[in-house]
């Protein structure tokens, strides 16, 4: 008989040890589904896992994994406050794609004006638009006491409408021969999320995401809002009396998440997207909510957790590019993946003991 | 616009097929968010039984053992859910959205071969005297069996939480795990039993899309079907019978739509794209929807 | 090990800085972007079956690779760039939305050749390609103008652009054509592809007295909705849906990629390439017309044959004139063919369609 006993203290070595464990295990499982399909597993395995990093064109790949991950961490870590207070945003894709519509908008209104001011109204715009549309679940949570969950999935699926609108109407390219999507702001200079040093993938939205995983990182571990985020998720009646104002932190965690899920929108949609298109979101808020708990809603974890998914694309086309190895084994690898990081977590907070358990 | 083109019967009738797929999908998860458990995979199970059901179909000829294959697999892939989220104690939101893209996966690799063929014919009923009633027989008796096995599920469900003693037992289950566990009950076990339900029905909910809907096997087809049953479970809060009344609001205000579009209506169909997820949004307002079970999405783990 | 790898590396390099050159050595090798999964049974399934046609008529000659479901965006750029790396001589991007992508991608392998779908965005060594599925449409109306007997023809729109704003007028000019009384129903469903949604777009218009439907929208939902409804028509849209023929699916348009696809290879091969900007339509064959059943009395398919044949010869253009636009005034002189430019931007309806295109 195997039992689960709960460690009083999460442990420290497999906390590192587990992810290892989880990476080796798909490669196994991975393997062999791989070997099914007639790829060599060796090959396909490296090819997924290694050829983005070291192989002859890495110099390109390296970049694109800020590229591919800065939009997952910037949105996860705004994710994890709510989450670890208990408060369930699941709608970062809705309040990503306003975000870009809110700047795209700024932008494109002062097109063609050639201004410094431009990008950071831009900027602020987007956060402005992801915070709004994440405060609609959180203002009706709080006013009328309705899921979150439900509201911000809700909102989701009227954003994209949103968007199809914007991309077809308001917002399409005056020049663009009557197709749908708007003008690419990657051209335009003054509303450009441009490289900061050209080749090396890092813009603006990559820097941004560094910095709110190392703020994330001191409000979690040294500030009074971290502990209370803390306190609200583990006992909420412990945190009534330690005068936390529950609503307070309700709008906070929302609109946190929702500015930083916004502000992804406005990079992805300045910079490596251009445009605000029908098909423009592809489901970054929902790999998201992914990324942070493969990151146990840790700052550092998340963006290793950030940094693996965007592994795991970038090494799945050159496979599907390369060996022929059809989509849906890829996806069906990174299934395989994020259930044993899932599962193997067991081991950092309980202990497997085995025999029969003892009679107290 | 000439708005007397639309047929109220008409549109009566062919809601009770259109919201047959979630209306499975989602007294499914009406049964395992009521044991407290929020399983966010339904489209991965949907897409998977919807596979799975096609290619027995197929191969066997039978639309009937079909479905039966659909319940099989969509209970199978729940069971992954099942035994990471009860044994293995992982985050029940990430697991959930993990399933749905391991689903996806499995069904577009299962489904290679299948693309192109069509599913063997599953005709309608025409229940005898009852479908020849005028007005309401051509609504409600002219369907395939389908959508009244799932009426039937529904029923069946409701009577099931209200009226049985396992029913009961799933309530205190949802409502109160560790309380459950000290009163003697297997929490674990029938969380299990209740995950692997809601993969049977998510399953026939898809089936039902790949078999009479469509009826055809394509990737991804059904394009975000398992989310709206998600969010209809939330709608009706955890009530088979509001859960009804959820499923044919959201189909309708779709289907009308559509109908005030071909009727020559002067609208935006953007916004009134949006118009169900608003109107959710509003009633959910509106009615201050019930309180969700107590341990919903909570690990449980017995300690003694 | 090492050494290999080096090696290897080094050929590799090599290959890229000669853009290898197809003298007779070295496998051409031509990559597909495609924006769904090969299994969509529409546009990337059409797309691919291309690809294996260039694989069939080549045999070793040529290795073809693809990646599916690629976003819009940057994971597009991605994609191109790293099949350029690996050493592609020949790209196609398979999507509207890929063009920025591909016009950046094709700036930085000048020695790479890339063909755009459905794009107007030309470069030295970006080339262009669409289908005149117009004159498909074209078809499709008359004999739906035939077949209707309500009268009312219902039409599933995807998206308001350019493309299906020609179908539809495409189609209703040449069933008004043959009968005047016909009605068209329009319904938007924003999507290319959503069975559920295209099934309750087609019950609804069905419920609203249409018998004849023609879908823009890839999936079959609509061919089933028909078919339990019993005396409706339908075409089957990007690929052939033959399996629902005789009836309801009357006939079809199928993208047929293979000849272009072939053409565009073997001009890579013998070194012949240019950037070229190409709509071709039923002539060439990359406007297919599936076969038009028995369900369609003799003398339709006699006339719509006469047309397509005619379409072929190049003797006739779908929009030729007099056409007047929506609001009455005059588009098409009597006898004036419609030019590519105003097809290619094509926002407005013509004269008698009711309604507005959702803006």
């Amino acid at each position: 008989m195997i039992t689960l006993e709960k460690r009083p203290q999460p442990s420290r070595i497999w906390s590192l040890a587990t992810p290892l464990l989880a990476v080796l295990l798909t490669m196994i499982c991975g393997g062999l589904l791989f070997a099914a399909l007639g790829k060599n597993p060796f090959e396909t395995i490296r090819t997924i896992f290694l050829d983005p990093l070291f192989s002859e064109f890495a110099w390109f790949y390296r970049p694109q994994l800020l590229i591919k991950g800065a939009p997952l961490v910037l949105i996860a870590i705004g994710l994890s406050f709510g989450f670890r207070a208990g408060i369930w945003n699941i709608g970062a894709e809705g309040q990503y794609i306003v975000g870009a519509i809110c700047g795209a908008a700024v932008g494109l209104a002062f097109y063609p004006t050639e201004s410094f001011i431009i990008f950071p109204l831009m900027i602020i715009a987007g956060i402005l638009g992801g915070t709004l549309w994440a405060m609609i679940p959180g203002i009706l949570k709080v006013k009328f006491g309705t899921n979150e969950i439900l509201v911000s999935l809700m909102l989701v699926y009227v954003a994209e409408q949103l968007m199809a609108s914007m991309a077809l109407g308001a917002l399409r390219n005056p020049d663009g021969m009557g197709f749908p999507g708007s003008r690419n702001l990657s051209q335009y200079p003054s509303a450009a999320n441009l490289e900061i040093i050209s080749g090396s993938g890092m813009h603006w939205g990559v820097v941004t995401a560094l910095i709110a995983v190392i703020f994330a990182y001191i409000a979690l571990s040294r500030h009074i809002f971290g502990f209370n985020v803390r306190l609200a998720g583990q006992s909420p009646r412990a945190a009534k009396f330690a005068g936390v104002n529950p609503t307070a932190m309700i709008l906070i965690c929302m609109g946190l998440s929702g500015g930083l899920a916004g502000a992804a929108g406005l990079f992805e949609v300045a910079g490596p997207a251009g445009q605000i298109s029908i098909d423009f979101n592809v489901g970054y808020g929902f790999t998201a909510i992914i990324v942070a708990f493969l990151g146990r809603l840790h700052p550092v974890g998340i963006l290793l957790a950030g940094g693996l998914m965007a592994l795991t694309y970038i090494g799945g086309e050159i496979a599907q590019s390369n060996l022929g190895l059809p989509l849906a084994a890829i996806q069906l690898m990174q299934g395989m993946l994020l259930f044993f990081l899932l599962a193997v977590d067991v081991l950092t907070n309980y202990a497997v003991r085995f025999g029969r358990r003892q009679v107290v | 616009m000439d708005l007397s083109a639309i047929n109220p019967i008409l549109l009566l009738a062919s809601l009770m097929v259109a919201a047959t797929p979630i209306l499975l999908a989602a007294i499914g998860e009406l049964v395992v968010e009521r044991a407290g458990v929020l399983n966010l995979g339904v489209e991965g199970m949907m897409i998977t039984g919807a596979v799975c059901g096609f290619i027995v179909a197929v191969n066997t000829g039978s639309p009937w053992l079909g479905f039966i294959g659909a319940a099989i697999g969509g209970a199978l892939l729940s069971v992954i859910f099942g035994v990471l989220t009860q044994f293995l104690l992982s985050n029940q939101v990430a697991t959930g959205l993990a399933l749905t893209l391991f689903g996806l996966g499995l069904s577009a690799l299962m489904g290679q071969g299948y693309i192109g063929i069509k599913a063997p014919s599953f005709p309608d009923w025409h229940i005898p005297l009852l479908g020849d009633i005028p007005v309401i027989g051509p609504i409600i008796f002219q369907h395939d069996p389908m959508v009244y096995l799932g009426l039937g599920i529904v029923a069946a469900t409701w009577a099931f939480l209200k009226y049985s003693r396992a029913g009961l037992i799933l309530r205190a289950v949802g409502e109160n795990h560790e309380a459950a566990h000290a009163l003697g009950y297997h929490v674990m076990r029938v969380r299990m039993l209740a995950i692997m339900f809601g993969g049977a029905c998510a399953g026939l909910g898809g089936a039902y899309l790949s078999l009479v809907r469509v009826p055809q096997w394509t990737e991804g087809m059904t394009a975000g079907a398992g989310w709206i049953a998600l969010a209809i479970v939330v709608f009706a809060s955890w009530r088979p019978g509001r859960l009804l009344l959820g499923a044919y609001l959201f189909g309708g205000v779709t289907v009308l739509q559509l109908n005030l579009q071909a009727a020559g209506a002067a609208i935006a169909v953007e916004y009134l794209s949006m118009a169900p997820y608003l109107a959710t949004i509003a009633v959910l307002v509106i009615m201050r929807a019930g309180r969700a079970p107590g341990s919903l999405g909570q690990s449980f783990h017995a300690s003694r | 090990m090492k050494l290999n790898k080096l090696l290897t590396g080094a050929t590799l390099a090599l290959g890229l800085a000669t853009g290898a050159l197809a003298d007779g050595h070295e496998k051409t090798k031509v990559g597909f972007v495609y924006v769904g999964p090969v299994g969509d049974g529409g546009w990337t399934y059409e797309h691919n079956q291309g690809r294996l046609a260039v694989e069939e008529h080549f045999g070793d000659a040529v290795e073809t690779v693809f990646v599916e479901s690629v976003p819009e965006g940057p994971d597009a750029e991605r994609v191109m760039t790293q099949m350029a790396l690996q050493g592609a001589d020949l790209i196609f991007t398979t999507s509207f939305g890929y063009m920025d992508q591909t016009i950046n991608v094709a700036g930085k392998f000048p020695d790479v050749k890339f063909e755009h779908a459905t794009g107007y965005k030309q470069a030295d060594n970006v080339s262009v390609y669409s289908a005149r599925f117009y004159e498909g449409r074209a078809v499709q109306g008359h004999i739906a103008g035939h077949m209707t007997e309500s009268n009312v023809i219902g039409y599933i729109a995807s998206f308001p652009i350019p493309e299906v704003i020609r179908g539809i007028n495409a189609a209703y000019l040449h069933a008004k054509e043959v009968n005047p009384d016909v009605e068209f129903k329009i319904v938007w469903a924003y999507t290319w592809f959503d069975p559920a949604k295209e099934a309750e777009a087609a019950s609804v218009l069905i419920e609203q007295g249409a018998d004849v439907i023609l879908q823009h929208t890839d999936s079959t939902a609509p061919q089933a909705a028909a078919q339990a409804a019993g005396n409706v028509v339908t075409f089957g849209q990007a690929s052939d849906m033959a399996e629902f023929g005789p009836f309801p699916r009357v006939s079809s348009i199928i993208d047929n990629w293979s000849p272009y696809y072939i053409a565009r290879t073997q001009a890579v091969i013998d070194g012949t390439w240019e950037s070229t900007n190409t709509w071709d339509g039923i002539a060439p064959g990359m406007v297919e017309i599936g076969d038009i059943t028995d369900a369609v009395p003799a003398e339709v398919k006699a006339s719509a044959e006469a047309m397509i044949a005619s379409m072929e010869a190049g003797d006739y253009h779908p929009f030729t004139g007099p056409i007047n636009k929506q609001d009455g005034s005059a588009w098409l002189a009597d006898g004036e063919v419609a030019d590519d430019g105003t097809l290619a931007g094509m926002n407005f309806y013509v004269e008698g369609l009711s309604g507005d295109i959702p803006q």
